[in-house]
């Protein structure tokens, strides 16, 4: 039932004109950043800054819309014999998934045409890039489900997306201005695992020389980001910012009374 | 003239001990064993093609030079034995003028050419490849201890701990040698007052040049590249007066310089492209001028650890400037201050390096070329130039 379900949702996704202009913005800007910039590192850090920005973006705005734009469509599908787990799976199936795709291809096809899709820096990107799709579309569907009004829903998710992509930054510099006297690489590393935007972005600049930068502290990020504990933890992290707003998204729509 | 061979009566050490002042001898083709070889007298030496001096890791130096006015020419030297004790070198020249070393090539020397004590030497068109050890296990490619007027060009080196290393040396002059892949610093200048260094590449070394306790010391055409790593510099200044940098290129350095109490220094026409820090300025570097240098596309720029600036900017160009030019003189109309906030912060407290590239970061770097509070407000180009100047030295 899931299925026939997603199906319907994704080819819904697939009509809009939102949905292609997301995959043409990520064509045009990793096209143009290819092309005129010098230096694989500098195009890598200007996508980088992009994706950490718009996806989460993108996917809470979109998410949350698409929840209130598809009430008719699911208090339709809730007076048929289909599970509920079934209608909110292929909801938010069908819309991150070809989110996911767009971005995959607008990415991808530009750097295969400039020949660097396969090297270090832009398999983390376009992984950690699909990794934040999953994640903020998560978010949007638990706040889209979780908040009736539409504006106040809309408002909730621009405020996490803010929170997650500035704020947070705010709070970890608060915290390495206070605590400047003790030895913070561990408690920073906690902190950058907790947000996912902040993960996706060291992931991405460990797989370029970038890290000789940071000095110490860069070498104690590549240790353990280089060890098979740092590696599952950190997807462990990506994992789970998916899976609790899923469930608690989930759960919500499963108790909602429409 | 006589001959030296490998094996028969006249080998060289046979022909050392006869040799007159004046005499040349021809190290004839083939292997010559042995180390200590004891030059007394003013001869040239002068290698064949094919011919090599192995002393294979045993014993002490290879080639002594014990009198003035010596030639060593094409030789080939290899296998000086590792020593902890001593400074074993392939040739090593002690108190001695006048000694010049051509066209060598040395292979596996613990010290390659050593110099102490010695004046008027010269040290040209050699290659000297090391075996890559690490630095408490090499000794250095090019040493010169206490010298005066050394003149050290045309040199490949390579897998040393330092490439070329001076110590109080007087009117040292290095000049376009090539320095690289050396366990330390492509060159080390200690104690080392009017030496000028100029046409030189330093590149993969494991910090670049370390330029220190040193005064008068001109730096001109070098280029500094790939020196990169955590505690990697391209150039290293500490405790430098009155030096004078021109023309230098310094490309994909993790710290293009890095200045400690370096002071009235001259820095012009220096171009720093896709370094981390261009220029990182730390405590009591002060009156320095720095001009007519192009910044392109470094991370930071310029970084220091204090408010306060004495040294002059001007007429640089600077990637990063976003400001205009209305009266279509050649420089901008709005003074441009390089140092970043966060450069700034960074250099107070390393670990907010982990917030490189974040939105949050931007924003505050934005709000702070608005509204400066933090950043000196003395550093500052007030003539930056809007496209880089044409190089001329």
């Amino acid at each position: 039932m899931m299925t026939i379900l997603l199906r319907y949702v994704v080819r819904d996704v697939l009509r809009s004109k939102w949905l292609a202009l997301y995959l043409t913005f990520f064509a045009a800007v990793t096209e143009g950043l290819l092309y005129f910039t010098a230096g694989e590192a500098k195009t890598v850090i200007g996508l980088m800054n992009v994706v950490l920005l718009l996806i989460p973006l993108a996917a809470v705005v979109f998410g949350t819309l698409h929840v209130h734009h598809n009430r008719d469509f699911v208090e339709l599908m809730l007076t048929q014999p289909v599970s509920r787990p079934s209608i909110f799976g292929a909801l938010y199936l069908g819309v991150a998934l070809p989110f996911m795709a767009a971005f995959v291809i607008g990415v991808g096809v530009p750097s295969i045409l400039h020949g660097v899709a396969f090297t270090a820096p832009f398999q983390a990107l376009i992984g950690t890039g699909c990794a934040l799709t999953m994640v903020f579309f998560a978010i949007a569907y638990f706040v889209g489900v979780a908040i009736q009004d539409k504006a106040t829903a809309m408002g909730a998710a621009f405020l996490l997306w803010l929170l997650f992509g500035v704020v947070y930054d705010g709070v970890i510099l608060g915290v390495t201005v206070a605590f400047a006297d003790y030895p913070l690489e561990m408690a920073t590393i906690g902190m950058i695992v907790g947000n996912p935007i902040d993960l996706a972005r060291i992931i991405v600049m460990l797989t370029f020389d970038y890290a000789a930068l940071m000095g110490y502290t860069g070498a104690v990020f590549q240790q353990f980001f280089g060890t098979t504990t740092g590696i599952m933890v950190s997807t462990l992290s990506l994992a789970l910012w998916t899976l609790i707003p899923v469930y608690a998204g989930y759960r919500t729509f499963c108790r909602k009374d429409w | 003239m006589h001959r030296a061979y490998p094996g028969g009566e006249n080998t060289l050490r046979h022909l050392l001990s006869v040799a007159a002042n004046g005499d040349t001898i021809r190290v004839m083709p083939g292997v010559h064993r042995g180390h200590t070889f004891d030059i007394r007298t003013s001869i040239t030496l002068l290698g064949q093609p094919g011919a090599v001096i192995d002393a294979a890791s045993t014993g002490s130096s290879i080639l002594l030079v014990n009198a003035d006015d010596v030639a060593i020419r094409n030789l080939t030297i290899r296998n000086v034995a590792v020593s902890y004790v001593d400074d074993n070198a392939a040739i090593k020249v002690i108190q001695r003028q006048r000694v010049a070393i051509t066209n060598c090539r040395i292979e596996n020397g613990f010290f390659a050419i050593y110099l102490s004590k010695s004046s008027n030497c010269r040290v040209t068109g050699n290659t000297i490849i090391g075996t890559e050890r690490d630095e408490s296990n090499s000794g250095n490619g090019i040493h010169a201890w206490t010298c005066r007027d050394i003149l050290v060009s045309d040199n490949s080196v390579s897998g040393h701990r330092d490439g070329i290393y001076f110590e109080f040396m007087r009117h040292g002059t290095v000049m376009r040698n090539h320095s690289w892949r050396n366990a330390r610093y492509g060159l080390h200048f200690m104690f080392s007052d009017s030496c000028s260094y100029k046409t030189n590449t330093f590149e993969y070394n494991g910090a670049g040049v370390a330029v220190m306790y040193s005064k008068w010391i001109e730096m001109f055409d070098n280029n500094f590249q790939h020196n990169w790593g955590p505690t990697s510099y391209g150039l290293l200044l500490k405790d430098i007066t009155d030096g004078h940098l021109r023309g230098n290129r310094f490309v994909h350095n993790s710290v293009a310089i890095h200045g400690e109490q370096a002071s009235r220094i001259l820095m012009h026409n220096n171009t720093f492209v896709r370094n981390g820090y261009g220029l990182r300025i730390l405590g009591g570097c002060e009156l320095n001028t720095i001009t007519n240098n192009a910044f392109d596309g470094n991370t930071f720029d310029v970084t220091t650890g204090t408010r306060e600036s004495n040294n002059l900017f001007r007429e640089n160009y600077w990637s990063a400037y976003d400001g205009y030019d209305l009266d279509r003189d050649g420089y901008g109309d709005v003074p441009y201050h390089p140092v970043r906030l966060y450069a700034l912060l960074v250099e107070q407290m390393p670990s907010a390096v982990i917030l490189m590239h974040t939105a949050f970061i931007t924003i505050l770097d934005l709000t702070e070329r608005i509204i400066p509070t933090m950043t000196p407000e003395t550093l500052v180009d007030s003539k930056p130039l809007m496209r880089p100047s044409t190089m001329q030295p």
